[in-house]
């Protein structure tokens, strides 16, 4: 496993220093939500929230279902637009957008291609130099190597997660948002997924993972947030600790 | 260029996933031929030259059947939120249009190119001899098919009544498409042959409408 965790990183490294055709920076870069607000008709799914994250920060993000996580995270990858507020990316020039990967609840890869094709397909579309090569890498960092040319349709929840992961890495992230990312994994492909984080976060990228509660990828974050009715009302950096964050409202 | 080449990278998944199962080609093909068979026989007895009214029945078939084809173009994207993966890849969202217009004009027109001869037969009309002004005004049908449903299938998949919405904006906004392409077919099947010009420009006018709209516009359709 740990052994897989450094090919991820090495990989991840190898395209660093070649330096990706890709025109994003994939460089860390922090994140400034500030004031917030996302309306869909009169429901309020975030408040006014302000919210620092330093460049290289790994925060774990946590609430009840409907609290806002994953809004938060979908303005973060600048898929949904703010009603109100304005996000910023400190760190890189003004109007400069980090790359980003993103893991969403959906696997976001098509289930009628195979694991290989994705990965070029979406390579492809990011202007990588050479898609092949960059999904072969990561296939064979994500232990998908003997499956590349096996449709996604036959993937098990495991596989289908670790391809969604290395699609998020196609272009060597600076950023990296996981909207529950254990969520339907035993505990074999839990184990992989903690070590996978714990090589991203070593490597100073900054990310951001929506979790349910405490466990081994909580273990990971250098911060806790928790977010409740849109609104942000606990964060370790205030003073919380990490228990009373996970903790609370779930009495 | 990257415009070129994100268009053609999508082109290739939208062809290679509808020809690995070749769901949409079979069910359309099946539909449109259904329709043809059955229009053929309600009006057969009733009119006395079939020729009359084949070109409108053809149209409205191809239409009726175009709306079945293109329900799922942007709902498929829904299923594993592939869209947004596009949609955080790709600079320009025109080329995710761009990539299913042309996909939807190519199965149209295969879905058209093999309804024709069984439409020859059944409305007893010679085909031959004008084949490739009928494939011109097929081919500009089907773009301004095809740039319509594309934008409304991006529009209706994100609705909730979504099975009901395509069909009930497509159809009424196709209407110039479902009269010129008539008129153009019907100078052309008719006993002395003629491109019509006049409905030809109708054709290609609403094509190049629909088409910039799609491409000043087509980004908000996609926005959640």
């Amino acid at each position: 496993m740990l052994r897989n965790a450094r090919e991820l990183s090495k990989s991840c490294e190898t395209w660093c220093e070649a330096d990706a055709v890709n025109e994003r920076i994939g460089r860390p870069a922090g994140l400034k939500f500030t004031k917030i607000e996302k309306r869909f008709g009169s429901l309020y799914a975030l408040r006014r929230l302000d919210l620092e994250i330093a460049q290289g920060e790994c925060v774990a993000l946590t609430g009840r279902n409907g609290s806002g996580k994953t809004t938060l995270l979908r303005v973060a990858s600048q898929l949904t637009r703010p009603t109100r507020g304005e996000l910023s990316f400190p760190g890189l020039k003004e109007g400069t957008v980090p790359a980003i990967g993103y893991v969403a609840h959906a696997i976001m890869v098509y289930e009628e291609l195979t694991a290989e094709e994705n990965l070029q397909l979406f390579a492809r579309l990011l202007g990588i130099a050479e898609p092949r090569r960059r999904a072969l890498e990561l296939l064979e960092a994500t232990n998908l190597a003997p499956r590349a040319t096996s449709l996604v349709r036959t993937f098990s929840r495991g596989m289908k997660q670790r391809l969604a992961i290395a699609r998020a890495l196609l272009n060597d992230p600076g950023v990296l948002l996981l909207d529950e990312p254990a969520t339907g994994l035993d505990t074999e492909s839990m184990v992989w997924l903690t070590n996978q984080i714990r090589g991203l976060r070593d490597q100073g990228r900054t990310i951001i993972m929506s979790l349910h509660g405490e466990s081994a990828l909580s273990q990971l974050a250098g911060r806790a947030a928790r977010l409740d009715a849109g609104a942000l009302v606990g964060d370790t950096r205030t003073g919380a600790t990490f228990q009373s964050v996970f903790a609370m409202g779930e009495a | 260029m990257r415009l070129l080449a994100n268009t053609t990278a999508l082109l290739g998944k939208e062809l290679q996933t509808e020809f690995r199962s070749r769901e949409l080609l079979i069910t359309t093909m099946f539909f449109v031929l259904t329709v043809i068979t059955l229009f053929s026989i309600t009006f057969d007895a009733a009119v006395s030259d079939p020729r009359n009214v084949g070109p409108g029945l053809l149209w409205l078939a191809i239409l009726f059947s175009s709306s079945l084809m293109l329900q799922p173009c942007f709902l498929k994207e829904r299923t594993n939120d592939t869209l947004s993966a596009l949609r955080l890849s790709i600079g320009d969202p025109f080329a995710i249009f761009l990539a299913k217009l042309v996909a939807n004009v190519c199965l149209l027109l295969v879905t058209e190119l093999l309804a024709l001869p069984i439409f020859a037969v059944f409305f007893n009309v010679k085909i031959m001899r004008v084949f490739p002004q009928l494939m011109l005004v097929f081919l500009l049908g089907s773009i301004g098919i095809a740039v319509t449903g594309t934008a409304l299938s991006a529009i209706s998949s994100q609705a909730r009544m979504r099975e009901l919405l395509l069909p009930m904006l497509l159809l009424p906004l196709l209407v110039p498409i479902l009269l010129a392409s008539t008129e153009a077919t019907a100078a052309l099947l008719g006993d002395s042959p003629a491109l019509r010009w006049d409905w030809m420009a109708i054709l290609a006018a609403f094509d190049v409408v629909f088409l910039t709209a799609l491409w000043l516009f087509g980004e908000y359709l996609l926005e959640e």
